[in-house]
Parts: C-alpha cells; structure tokens; sequence
C-alpha cells in the first residue's frame, strides 16, 4: 500500500472552502507543539489568547483597530497578486502613506486645519501608488523582477522614515519623533479606540469588491492573471494594467499608512514599520484574494497578535510568539491548495 | 498480422467508464492491443480516444473497469507507473526543455541517472538507438535549433531510451510534412519488427490505412467498430466517426471580390534569435467576398504574418493598411476596434483563458461593448444571455456556460473561439490552422462559417497546411515559404504540384496580381 497524489477532474468547490479552515486548525496544532516547547500549556495559551482578543470591551476594541491596516494591506496587495504580480512591498507602501500624512500636517500649514486629513491621507495614497509604481513600471517595460524590487524598496522606505523621525523632522522636545499633529486633525474616534478608519476600510471592501467584480476592467485583471497571452490577443494591454494595478495596490496600502497614523500615534515615530504590510500578504492569500473574506481573516490575525500581548503578560511568553504563531497560519494553507485541483488516493497492491 | 490467437495482448483494457462534469467521457470501452500491432483509435474531438489513453498512462483514473497489461492487472496512478510498465505517450505538444540538448533532455527525469551524470556513455547509447531505428538526430543539438520533425524524434528516442515498448502516439503526424510523416511509417515498422506496439491516436482517414493493422472507432465515448484496417475503406470508416454522410464539398457564392479591405505591403519582421527575418518584404491584399488562403509548411513564417497584421510583433519595415487607413503597429486593440478578428494557431494558449467560464470566454471581445456592459460596469444578465446565445448557435457542448473552458473538448474550445470572434467580426477574419486537430464534424463547421463569412462580403485570411483545405476553402492561395511568399494563384488555375513546388522553396516568377 502507498498513498499518491492524483490529479482531480474539476476543481473542488467545498475543498476551496474546507482548505482554509482545515489549516487554521492544523496551524493552531502546530502552535500547541511550539507552545508545549516553551513549556507551556498550549489549552491555557490559547485560552489567555482568545481572551486577551475578545474577552473585554477594550481588548476587542484593540483587536479591532489592529485588523484595519492587515485588512487594507490585504486589499492592497490582493489587487497585485490577481495578476500573478508578487507585491511584497506594502510595508513600504505603508511606510511612504505615513510619511505623507506626517509631511502634509507637519509643514502644509498654509492649509486650513479642517484640511489637513483628507489632504493627508489623498497624499499618502498618492506616495505608496508611486512607491508600487516603479517596480510595476520597471516590470512593464524591461521585465525587471518585481519581487526583489518591491522587496528592496520596503528598506529604502524604512530607512527614510528613520531618517526622518530621528533626524530631520524630528520633534525639538524627546528623542525621536515628529511633533503630534493638530488634534483637530486626528481622525475621529467612533466608539472606544475604534477610529473612522473602519469606515474607510469597509468601504474600501465594497468598493474593491465592486470594482474586481463587476467592471470590465476587473474581467480584463481576471484574462491577465489567468491567461495573460489569451488576453493580449482579445486585446488587453498587459503593461498598461500592471502600472494601474500597481499604483492602485500601492495607493491603498499608502492610504492604510496614513489612516493608522492619523488614527493612533498622530505623528512618525518609531513602530512605523509594524509588520503590517507583510502580514497583508498572508491575508491576501488566506482570503483567496476575496475582499469580503479578507475581513475575517484579518480580524482573525489582528487577534493573534492582539492576544499574543496578553500571552506575554498572562504567560510570562515573548511577544514574539504571536509573529511565530501568525506565521505558522500560512504554511498548512500554502501545502494544503495543492488539494483544491488534486486529491490523496490510497493505492491497494493488487495481484491480478 | 494475424498473430492473436496465440499471444495474449500486451494491453487490454475491460469495461472502461470515465465520467467528467457533465460528460460521459467513455462508457464501457474495452480495447486490445498486441505485440507487434498498431492499433488507430480513430474518432471525432471528444470522441473519447485521448481521455481513454490518458488513463492507459496514469494522468486520469477510470471510474470502472480494468487495465491489464501484458495479462496482469496493473493500477496506474501516474505517468511514472505507466513508464515503469513500458507504456509511454508522446503527446501532441512536445515535452522538451528548449534551451538543453538532445541529450540531457533525453535522461532528463530518469531516476537511475546517478549524480553526475556520465555523458558519454548516455551520448554512445542515444547513438546506438539512434542508428538501431534510423533516428537521425544529433544528442548534442539544442532542442531550439530542431526542426519539429526532429523534435518528434527526440520525443520518439525519449520513450526507447527508457525501455518503452508499447508507445502512444498522439495525432504524431499533424505537425510533420509528408516526408517526415513517411519517416515515422518506417521508423514505427523497425520498433514492429522488435515485438514493440502502437496505439495512434488519428482523425485522418489516410493515416489509418498507411500505418494500422487494426482500427478501433470511438463516437461520444463508445466503441463503435473494431476491425482490421485491410477489410475498410475510408469512407466507411467516416460514417463509422460520424454516424452520418460526410460533406466533403462545400456549397458557397461565386467568386465576386470587391474592394482592398486588408493591405500588407512589403512587410518585414526582423528576428533578433535568427539570422533570416521571419517575415521577407511580404506583400498581399485581401478583397471584400473573398478567402486569402496562405499555404506553405508551418513555421514558414505564417503565424508571424497574422501576429504583425493584429499588433502582437513589431513590424520592422513595411506597411499595413486596413480599409485604406494605415495600421502598421497599431496595439491589438485598435487593430481589433478596426474590424479585425483573429482566430489564433495554438487555440489552448492564445485563444481561451482556459480557468475563465465558457461564457466568460465568450465575452471576451464584446464585454467593451453596451452588449455586455453599461458604462465600464459588466452586466452579468446580458453576458449570460449574449452567452446563451452564442453556445446555441454555434451548438457548442458545454455543461453549462459556467463550466471552465479548459474542462471542454478541442472542438468545442474551437467553436467557443469561433463564436465569439465571428461575432465580434467588423468585416476582416483573420483564422490560423482553424481545423488543426478537430474532427470531421467541427472541422466541417469551421470551414462552413469561414465561407459563410465571404459569402456575406467580409475579408478572409485563412492560414492552413492542409491544401486540401485551401483548394476547397480559399478562392486564392498565396504560397509561404522562409518568410517570403512565394506566390499568389487563383484556386482555379493552380493544382496541388505547383503549390507543392512553391512550398517546397520554388519561386513563382509569373507573379500574378
């Protein structure tokens, strides 16, 4: 007897559901091993998780408003990978929309303070589009590598930041920062510690919805990433679409930067770089590139983290436990997609 | 090759059921092959031959029944079972590495191949086989630089490489010139001589007769006829296919051509890998009401010619005007708004997104139109509707218009990228080997709505192999050969031998206009 892998006739609708559940699970197993290592109990662990992530008005309220910059990264760089274009520089991108809104409050002060947030945040997203741009430009037209030049370019933007907090546009008074933004210029709290912002993000759902869904140049992404040779004959410019899809990827994890900052720390400082334009990225394939399903997944990951602090408290665990844990969700996923076009089949030895 | 009685049969397949979404692949097939026989399975697109020989090798499994091989049962989970039983399929698309020679792409894969490999001794054994069956190839050619004849051959010395003995072979001639087709017979009847076996897999009728011993008939997934190929005709064999008369002439308008809608003029793609231009200083013109045929072995420089006239290559010099208004390196899409239509060579790749809807597919032109659209928004109810429209009247067999194309026939992949490119059509049809690999019955559709469109006055540009297809189809056939035409004749004043001259190189010198 031998197990082998074989080819499915169709796709599997039910495992294309089943895959990302059965792997949450799988993943929470392989979370219990690694917890059982650092001797803890692994039942206890998550219980102080899950509770640490829901089990207060606040903490929900925290875990909230850590899901919307992983869900509007997740967008983000959704639109890129439906081409099959390997975006991983939404930390960057995200980078660049804090360092817009930061610009626009601390030196547009021409601007009426009512102003100062839109304008921020139009010139964050319109930074991050310009920082996707270019590799989705060089793309285009030399077929410059778009993973080692969106990857790259995350350092160049964090390091601006740095510059810019520690050095140039840092605060006379403390260490390292920007001055605060006008309080008139925050965005606006709605209940607790969740902020406007959510507003933002689920609109920014609907709409992306709409538009990969339901217009014709969502049809036009869908031949490309699927076919892009099939579509260059039925006329669909290949080039023209990565530079719009990557201004518009890089635009909406620009405005993800900017939302955060006007949201919570009100001005560049250090943390900038939280990670979430990498954990965007577990959230775009995790939701298979739906934007409804990337809420649920974003929420889900949010939590991970939110209550990994409350392990660390609760359990005496490092904080770096929750990034251990997040990033174990995505490797069952990955190994398991396999089964979405093929199947396990146990093969009996016969003698004929 | 009466040797039945005596042997067991190194194949037998019992019973053989396939179910696909909304298909019954193959009901109940049984089949037998024996040493030293080839066996044609002949039949139309979908007929259920290469989902039947898929199984022999392992890429499917049957729903029911069982394969012996050589009298014992064998279970046959993947391609690498299938090798290790002596079974190996040469499929129509070639499996080769391009940019690695002869012979690495030969043990490419092998699983005795020991780390570092001894090349010698694999170049002396590829020499050996090569000569034991007169397979002249060269292990140190880079596969880029063969022709696909030879390409076929490597594919050939893959398989003996690694002891196979009963070969499938996938409509193996359809790529080859006559020449490289009487190669094949005779390279096939050495590996006869050894005890090996065949199973060909064909819709051509003359192929059965010059290489089977025995032919097996499938229609809609059943066996409709299994005999020696000596006690048949073609015509018989024909109807056996299609369970009805086939046309074999087609009913069309006189030839009354009116103005100049498609212009080439003295047109010329450079190539930047080669050292001769894809396409030489070409020129031609395609009228109102008429078919443009382009004869001449493919790789001639004819699927260029249809990539420069629709956008997709760079023309290098030279014009290209389309109702009298320049086109020359306009993008696709404006060649396309200009009423151009292109049913492209390679209809897997080029011409269907193969994991998009069949509807889908059909939309994939008119979707920028109010059709479909209201504004930059699809509406789906219209694209369902244009679909249902489309699949009806081109009798496309589809589950539903949701089914992914790719999970359709060759046929009806075809009619799918008929439907919508003769819909879309603005006057101007551009068709690249529009019946390679179809059957009788949507080879005949094709050729029927490509003289349907002439007929109602609009432009054809039908690029083919097959001259059979050009002297019934095209009113003029304009002959290519190394990226020059060689000429351009009336259908009436030609015959086959001076075409077949101009495909082999020889220049026309009474050009005609």
């Amino acid at each position: 007897m031998r197990l082998a892998i074989e080819k499915r006739d169709t796709k599997s609708r039910s495992m294309a559901l089943i895959i990302p559940l059965a792997s949450f699970i799988i993943s929470l197993l392989l979370g219990a091993l690694v917890l059982a290592a650092s001797r803890t109990n692994p039942l206890q662990a998550y219980g102080a998780m899950f509770n640490g992530a829901f089990g207060s008005a606040r903490r929900f309220q925290y875990t909230i408003v850590e899901s919307l910059p992983l869900l509007m990264c997740g967008l983000g760089v959704g639109i890129a990978f439906r081409l099959k274009f390997w975006n991983i520089g939404a930390e960057g991108q995200y980078v660049w929309g804090a360092i817009g809104i930061t610009w626009v409050m601390q030196f547009w002060t021409f601007l009426p303070t009512p102003m100062l947030l839109p304008i921020g945040l139009v010139v964050g997203m319109i930074l991050g589009a310009i920082w996707a741009g270019v590799p989705g430009f060089l793309k285009a037209q030399w077929s410059v590598d778009e993973t080692l030049t969106t990857l790259m370019l995350n350092y160049v933007a964090i390091g601006l930041a740095e510059y810019l907090y520690i050095n140039a546009w840092k605060a006379p008074l403390g260490n390292m920062g920007t001055p605060e933004f006008p309080e008139a210029a925050w965005l606006p709290r709605l209940w607790g510690k969740i902020h406007s912002g959510l507003f933002i993000a689920l609109a920014l759902v609907c709409i992306l919805y709409f538009l990969l869904y339901r217009t014709r140049w969502g049809f036009e992404l869908n031949m490309i990433g699927k076919n892009p040779r099939a579509a260059r004959y039925q006329g669909v410019s290949i080039k023209k679409n990565i530079v719009i899809a990557m201004l518009l990827s890089g635009a909406i994890c620009g405005l993800a930067g900017s939302v955060n900052t006007a949201a919570i720390a009100h001005r560049l400082t250090r943390g900038v770089d939280a990670g979430y334009g990498f954990t965007g990225i577990i959230i775009a394939w995790m939701s298979g590139l739906n934007p409804f399903a990337s809420i649920i997944v974003a929420v889900a990951l949010a939590a991970i983290t939110t209550g990994a602090d409350a392990l660390q408290i609760a359990m005496k665990l490092p904080e770096s436990m929750g990034e251990v844990l997040q990033g174990l969700v995505l490797i069952p996923l990955l190994a398991g997609s396999i089964f979405v076009e093929h199947r396990l089949v146990l093969i009996k030895k016969e003698t004929a | 090759m009466n040797q039945q009685t005596e042997q067991t049969p190194v194949v037998r397949m019992e019973h053989i059921t396939k179910h696909f979404p909304g298909v019954l692949a193959n009901d109940d097939v049984s089949l037998e092959l024996y040493p030293g026989q080839v066996l044609a399975l002949l039949g139309e697109n979908g007929a259920g031959k290469s989902t039947l020989m898929n199984m022999l090798v392992g890429l499917y499994r049957p729903d029911s029944g069982s394969i012996f091989i050589r009298g014992e049962l064998a279970e046959i989970h993947s391609p690498q079972d299938s090798m290790a039983l002596g079974i190996g399929m040469i499929h129509q698309e070639f499996m080769l590495v391009g940019n690695m020679t002869v012979a690495e792409n030969i043990v490419l894969g092998l699983k005795e191949l020991p780390f570092i490999p001894q090349i010698d001794e694999i170049r002396k054994r590829i020499k050996e086989l090569s000569a034991r069956y007169g397979l002249q190839v060269d292990p140190d050619a880079v596969i880029h630089d063969l022709s696909v004849g030879e390409q076929q051959r490597v594919e050939i010395l893959k398989l003996v490489y690694r002891g196979a003995d009963i070969l499938i072979l996938d409509e193996p001639t359809a790529v080859l010139t006559p020449g490289e087709s009487r190669d094949l017979n005779k390279i096939i009847q050495k590996m006869l001589s050894e005890g090996k076996s065949a199973i060909f897999i064909t819709h051509k009728m003359d192929e059965v007769i010059t290489f089977s011993h025995k032919v097996q008939v499938l229609r809609r997934g059943k066996t409709v006829n299994t005999c020696d190929t000596a006690s048949v005709t073609p015509k018989d064999l024909a109807n056996m296919m299609v369970g009805r008369d086939v046309l074999f002439s087609l009913d069309r308008c006189p030839y009354h051509p009116g103005g100049v809608r498609l212009q080439v003029d003295h047109v010329t793609v450079d190539n930047p890998l080669g050292s001769r231009p894809f396409l030489d200083d070409v020129s031609l013109e395609v009228h109102r009401g008429e078919i443009l045929g382009i004869a001449g072995v493919a790789g001639n420089g004819q699927t260029q010619l249809t990539e420069a006239i629709t956008g997709l290559i760079p023309i290098s010099s030279g014009k290209v005007y389309i109702d009298g208004k320049e086109m020359t390196n306009a993008t696709p899409l404006q060649i396309i708004r200009s009423g151009v239509s292109h049913i492209p060579a390679d209809r897997g790749a080029n011409g269907v997104v193969g994991d998009m809807s069949v509807g889908d597919n059909l939309a994939m032109k008119k979707y920028r139109t109010n059709e479909i659209s209201h504004g930059v928004v699809i509406k789906r109810s219209f694209l369902r509707a244009f679909a249902d429209k489309l699949i009806n009247a081109f009798t496309i067999k589809t589950p539903t218009q949701d089914t992914c194309v790719k999970f359709l026939s060759g046929g009806n992949i075809q009619k799918t990228i008929l439907a919508r490119e003769i819909d879309s059509c603005g006057g101007i049809l551009i068709a690249v080997y529009p019946s390679r690999g179809l059957d009788v019955g949507a080879t005949e559709t094709v050729r029927q709505n490509l003289i349907l469109q002439r007929d109602q006055g609009n432009a054809v540009l039908l690029v083919s192999e097959e001259l059979d297809e050009l002297q019934m189809v095209a009113d003029r056939i304009a002959v290519m050969f190394e990226g020059k035409i060689m000429g351009i004749k009336s259908v009436k004043e030609t015959n086959t031998e001076e075409l077949g001259m101009m495909m082999a190189g020889t220049e026309d010198r009474r050009r005609d206009a």
